[in-house]
């Protein structure tokens, strides 16, 4: 892999892998909380909540960027008390997972939310009746029985992550081995006169790591659906 | 013994139920639409109704004056629901135990190969539930509830589901239960042979309102009480077994009085409850003479309702209970039929329903 990608291509490659490995992991227990919440809770300011979830699907990624860096910069009002505690988003790789796994969140959310609705709530009912405490009907009924939507969920949020571009390069810059994930890499590269074979490169690993996690995902539902299913 | 006492209203409909469940098994009974599922929510803390109390003893399960609300996993039910409800994520064994996994370590507990046993799903413990028919879920959705260690079961028309066939294999269930668990049962049905077959105690039901409870002889058996409808109508006689003939007839005994009815499975001296549908008896003044029915119960006129069309509901009082007839009123007339008047009833062997013969008393 290495032999075929050259030092500056497989930087890109695992520096994205890592973005998004992490961005999806922060993400998913939020994510099935907010998916929870939104499913299955009715609390003032709902409606604000769900559209605050998908405001980054729907806003140019440059302005959630902008917003990230005006939040989370050093100089920004989360951004600098996180800095008194060591915590540096601004122009580094965490930052671009923090951008990724923002842009992510709603697929990811909406993919839990749908699987949480269809988990019929007279299961949940008959689970409290046979003395289980609410975290336990969660635990033992509506989460297993998500499982496929929230596998599904995960997996579109990684693929997610792994392209985001807009808001990164906003937010976090491009800068090689920090920042430059293989969309800022692909468009760094074409910026440069001889750099068409390095961004088709990527352009192929992208397509390779997409429709991989595509494929995974839909063997991983099929199975977990023909195990929830019964049979 | 069970007390609860309700009062809730939805649109357009309201309920006010009070009644007391002895030990042993009651039927709320009533129409679809009659209120019986709400009140049975309601013991289960899956409805908070507006006011209420719901209390067995010292348990008190709601109290809507003293502020108590006790959340449904706290109560301690064994919920049989009408479409079984198991988790289609678990094994049969997974669902039984489930309950178990929860239940307070000193409740005294129903041990799983009994129960098992009781209900006949040994083979079925390494499947799904997406693998079972009808009758094997509702029988494992029973074994749930009872392996959760409930201080009362309930019920809500775990049969209206199935077909005929799979009734009659889940009914004698219900029966063993009532005879062989210690636990009080409450069991929503609007079908008039499952209370005649399983009640101990019936409280009638009719538009959110009880409109008797007793004991089940004694309910069914009145002629003002039909929350079932007119057509459902039939008293319940208690009767043993007196001998088997090899015509493929069984003799009973009810009381002095033979009944002949057709080949039933309990040994000699076994006890039966038998319903005789209302529009299955004949009444004749005389003691009839050269008839096929083989089933002749003298008696006296206790009661005659008429009904909304040309028919009537007459309770009449034997030697071996009450039973009840349904017949014209332009019969009743004919035959100056009054309280007091001697008549005999008079049931055909070939009416009686194998679904209508119950073991137990």
């Amino acid at each position: 892999m290495t032999g075929w990608l050259g030092p500056e291509e497989w930087q890109a490659v695992a520096l994205s892998l890592r973005v998004a490995f992490w961005a999806t992991l922060f993400s998913l227990p939020i994510g099935i909380f907010v998916a929870l919440a939104l499913a299955r809770c009715s609390f003032p300011g709902k409606q604000l909540l769900n559209g605050l979830v998908h405001l980054p699907l729907i806003l140019p990624p440059v302005v959630t960027g902008y917003l990230l860096l005006l939040t989370f910069g050093t100089r920004g009002p989360v951004g600098g008390l996180l800095a008194d505690l060591g915590i540096v988003f601004a122009f580094r790789w965490t930052g671009a997972a923090l951008a990724a796994g923002v842009m992510a969140f709603p697929l990811m959310v909406r993919a839990i939310r749908l699987s949480i609705e269809a988990v019929d709530v007279k299961l949940e009912q008959a689970s409290a009746t046979l003395g289980a405490p609410p975290v336990w009907v969660f635990l033992t009924v509506t989460l297993p029985m998500a499982l496929p939507g929230i596998v599904a969920g995960t997996i579109l949020a990684f693929a997610k992550a792994m392209g985001e571009f807009g808001a990164t390069i906003t937010f976090v810059s491009n800068i090689p081995g920090q920042t430059r994930t293989i969309p800022s890499a692909i468009y760094a590269f074409l910026q440069v006169p001889g750099g068409e074979g390095s961004a088709m490169k990527l352009v192929v690993v992208s397509v390779v790591i997409a429709m991989g996690a595509l494929l995974l995902s839909e063997v991983i539902a099929r199975r977990v659906a023909a195990r929830v299913g019964g049979a | 013994m069970l007390e609860v006492s309700l009062r809730h209203r939805f649109d357009g409909f309201s309920l006010e139920a009070g009644f007391r469940a002895p030990p042993g098994l009651t039927v709320l009974f009533g129409r679809s639409g009659s209120g019986k599922t709400t009140v049975a929510n309601a013991v289960a803390g899956l409805l908070m109704p507006e006011e209420g109390r719901i209390a067995s003893g010292d348990w008190t399960l709601l109290d809507t004056s003293a502020g108590v609300r006790m959340k449904p996993h706290r109560r301690r039910i064994g919920y049989i629901f009408q479409e079984g409800r198991l988790f289609p994520h678990l094994s049969v064994r997974q669902n039984l135990a489930y309950g178990g996994w929860f239940a307070p370590r000193v409740a005294p507990r129903e041990d799983m190969g009994r129960v098992v046993d009781l209900l006949g799903i040994g083979a079925l413990l390494e499947r799904r539930p997406g693998a079972l028919s009808g009758g094997e879920k509702q029988r494992v959705a029973i074994g749930r509830a009872l392996l959760s260690a409930p201080r009362l079961i309930l019920a809500d028309e775990p049969l209206a589901a199935l077909d005929e066939a799979r009734k009659a294999e889940i009914l004698p269930y219900f029966e063993r239960l009532r005879d062989e668990v210690s636990i009080p049962i409450l069991y929503v049905s609007h079908s008039a042979s499952e209370v005649a077959r399983l009640a101990t105690t019936v409280v009638a039901m009719e538009k959110g309102r009880v409109v008797a409870q007793g004991p089940a002889a004694e309910v069914l058996g009145d002629p003002a009480v039909l929350p079932a409808g007119a057509r459902e109508a039939g008293a319940i006689l208690t009767a043993h077994v007196a001998r088997h003939h090899d015509d493929g007839l069984t003799e009973l005994d009810a009381s002095g009085i033979p009944l002949f009815l057709p080949q039933v499975a309990s040994p000699p001296g076994a006890a039966l409850r038998i319903r005789i549908a209302a529009h299955d008896v004949m009444l004749s003044r005389d003691r009839p003479y050269g008839i096929s029915a083989l089933n002749i119960l003298p008696g006296t006129v206790r009661e005659i309702r008429p009904g909304e069309g040309p028919g009537a509901i007459v309770a009449i009082d034997t030697a071996s209970g009450r039973v009840l007839a349904r017949i014209t009123r332009r019969s009743a007339q004919a035959l100056h039929l009054e309280p007091g008047v001697a008549v005999h009833a008079i049931v055909k062997t070939v009416s009686v329903a194998p679904s209508d013969i119950g073991g137990g008393t």
